[in-house]
């Protein structure tokens, strides 16, 4: 996020797009809540009317993976009034004008029947948007996890610097990142192209930095990302791989595709507290310990670094996860891999990466501090962008619209959109085993529109059989207007009506990020 | 007897909410959320409200697993390091480092996963090192 969550309800426009905020980020939806009995406008963009859809002030029911349609069109309607900032794009942007001829490409009735959103609506959210004093936009993996994912976002990054909505209190583009540690494992380098703190690996004074704190020859090339490395294990480049704590199994999109590949490793390590699909697959098993067995930090997404604490003893025979991860290190023969705390671990980050320098566990058991912080007199930082970008000035770009790679046919009528819900995380390796979020929701239930489960002659909580061009799963469904006519949502938590069944394997081509939201689905009532 | 509050974080989303573990005779009995801090002021979502629940699990892994014929047995750590060493030196010798990948976790806390690019990087001499945050 540029800004901090606390942030968020003093804003006067909240512009939630693509998120699911009360069930994936309830905390955060608080916020978004509290902003809007401050008097905030509220609007939401989703083609599911979402708890936070319900409350907006304004609800843009928008047609699926259109976004980038829609943003430009607000973008041509905010430049026709004249609502943009001048002075914000002359002193702190380039690229204006390539990026105007593309948005001129889009006049908004055109857009609004792509989007299936009437004119008049989209005009008064480009309205409110620019011309609120303090707007403010949170997105989620409705806007990422498409083929054009990075299209979307770029756009997003448009709407802001277009207008000067960035790089102020309560004001800029926040993706609202999931896991616990999702921000600090990009933090700390479990990336193919950088090193902790984003510091790049094809950089020579960087790797030679690197070299001589571990005191090895580093490799300069960018590595390969989790699509690639699946490809891989099945063309056979890549014959060996650790998984830690991931369930991919159950987590990817195509789980035939991901089963073959893990199948076809020749050596395959699992380290994890559960024997997860994933792990059953291993050859060899490591039991890790738990959050609450163990020292360390988490970096939420307001870039805020958190202590987690030991508050048990790990069952017997399993091992605190650094523990086991340096004993690894010293068999390989690495020197300086004897820690005597996870504190250690974390200093000898520190040392080498300049945007966490200020941190120490020590500073935050006293204060809250957000990176950057660059020594330790620095109190951290709340917002970012504040008087420039990190690249100097802000780059607009010129964006088209790609529609989605699988869109509904004659054979595969129906969208296949899929999501989380509010009791459950992810694969429910943990919620599933926390008794009262089991009751609370214990089985799997999809959401279809009145009217196609009237056609279908399917009853409220009766099942549908949904088959793509991968395969068939059979899952329960609540009928509502939750979703619109014509699709259908489905969440990944069970296994036994997994949408990553169906999923196909269609990335962005820049962020190889898979699509999770628009599939092509055949719907038939099961009997 | 026993009893304390531990402070920690949420493990569940980004959010990152501030709670205290209540541990009565080295066991974990409740979340509480902590009023102090800034961004939860005292709040949790039902996640966080049974967050310690699945620690105590008895399906938890209690020794590492090896393969043997077909099927995972439990075995010493000192037998899964060795096998892991040897399979992983013996792979990177036999076809170069870029035939290994390494997963983190974005579950998993900042000093893990310095660690474990750490171990790909220096251990291996590969970048190959990706999580989920893609995903
Ligand atoms: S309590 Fe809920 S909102 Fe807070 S971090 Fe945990 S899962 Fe997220």
């Amino acid at each position: 996020m540029t800004n901090s969550i606390p942030e968020i309800e003093d804003a006067d426009c909240v512009f939630v797009i693509g998120s699911n905020t009360s069930e994936a980020h309830p905390l955060i939806a608080h916020r978004v809540f509290r902003a809007k009995t401050k008097g905030a406008k509220l609007i939401a963009i989703d083609p599911r009317k979402t708890q936070v859809a319900q409350q907006a002030d304004i609800h843009v029911r928008i047609h699926y993976g259109t976004d980038v349609v829609f943003l430009n069109a607000m973008m041509n309607e905010i430049l026709r009034n004249g609502w943009h900032n001048q002075q914000f794009i002359e002193e702190r942007t380039e690229g204006f004008e390539d990026f105007e001829k593309a948005v001129q490409e889009f006049p908004i009735e055109k857009a609004s029947e792509i989007c299936c959103v009437p004119v008049d609506v989209m005009r008064e959210v480009a309205r409110i948007y620019a011309t609120s004093s303090i707007s403010t936009i949170l997105y989620t993996l409705g806007i990422t996890e498409h083929s054009h994912g990075v299209d979307n976002v770029k756009s997003l990054a448009n709407l802001a610097m277009l207008t000067g909505h960035i790089g102020k209190p309560s004001s800029g583009v926040n993706p609202l990142r999931g896991q616990n540690n999702v921000q600090g494992a990009c933090d700390m380098g479990a990336l193919p192209n950088v090193y902790p703190g984003y510091q790049v690996v094809t950089d020579i004074v960087t790797r030679e930095k690197f070299q001589k704190a571990w005191g090895v020859p580093l490799s300069g090339e960018v590595g390969i990302t989790i699509p690639d490395m699946m490809d891989g294990l099945i063309d056979g480049s890549v014959k060996g791989m650790y998984i830690f704590g991931e369930n991919s199994v159950e987590s990817d999109p195509n789980i035939h595709h991901v089963r073959k590949a893990l199948t076809s490793a020749e050596f395959l390590v699992v380290q994890d507290i559960f024997l997860t699909k994933t792990a059953e697959l291993a050859h060899v098993v490591l039991p890790g310990a738990a959050w609450s067995e163990v020292e360390g930090t988490y970096t939420n997404t307001e870039r805020k670094v958190q202590r987690i604490r030991k508050a048990v003893e790990p069952p017997e025979g399993a091992r605190p996860n650094w523990v086991i991860l340096s004993e690894l290190g010293r068999r390989l023969g690495l020197k300086n891999m004897d820690y005597g705390s996870a504190r250690e671990v974390f200093d000898e980050m520190t040392s080498l990466t300049p945007s966490f320098s200020g941190i120490t566990y020590d500073r935050i058991d006293e204060m809250d501090i957000q990176w950057p912080c660059p020594s330790q007199d620095h109190p951290g930082t709340q917002y970012l962008h504040k008087d420039q970008f990190a690249r100097g000035k802000g780059l607009f770009h010129a964006i088209r619209y790609r529609p989605s790679e699988e869109m509904p046919d004659e054979e595969y009528p129906f969208i296949l959109t899929t999501g989380r819900r509010y009791a459950h995380y992810h694969t429910r390796t943990m919620t599933g085993r926390c008794q009262s979020l089991h009751r609370e929701f214990p089985g799997p239930m999809a959401q279809m529109h009145f009217s196609d489960a009237e056609r279908l002659g399917v009853a409220d909580g009766g099942s549908v059989e949904v088959t793509s061009r991968r395969g068939k799963v059979v899952t329960p469904v609540s009928v509502g207007d939750i979703v619109p006519e014509g699709s259908i949502f489905m969440d990944f938590h069970f296994e036994e009506a997994n949408p990553n069944w169906l999923l196909g394997t269609y990335l962005d081509p820049v962020s190889k990020t898979p699509d999770y939201k628009v599939c092509a689905v055949k719907l038939e009532k099961h009997l | 007897m026993d009893y304390e509050f531990v402070k920690t974080t949420c493990p569940f989303c980004g959010c990152g909410c501030q709670m205290f573990l209540e541990v009565m005779e080295g066991k974990l009995v409740r979340t509480i959320p902590d009023r102090g801090a800034q961004m939860n002021e005292g709040k949790l979502c039902i996640k966080g409200w049974n967050a310690h629940q699945f620690v105590q699990s008895p399906d938890r892994l209690t020794a590492p697993l090896i393969r043997k014929n077909g099927k995972l047995r439990e075995c010493s750590w000192e037998e899964a390091f060795g096998e892991i060493v040897s399979n992983l030196s013996t792979i990177r010798e036999k076809h170069g480092s870029e035939s290994l990948a390494f997963l983190s976790s974005a579950r998993c806390s900042n000093e893990e996963n310095y660690l474990l690019q750490k171990l790909c990087r220096a251990g291996f001499e590969t970048n190959n090192v990706d999580h989920c945050a893609r995903l």
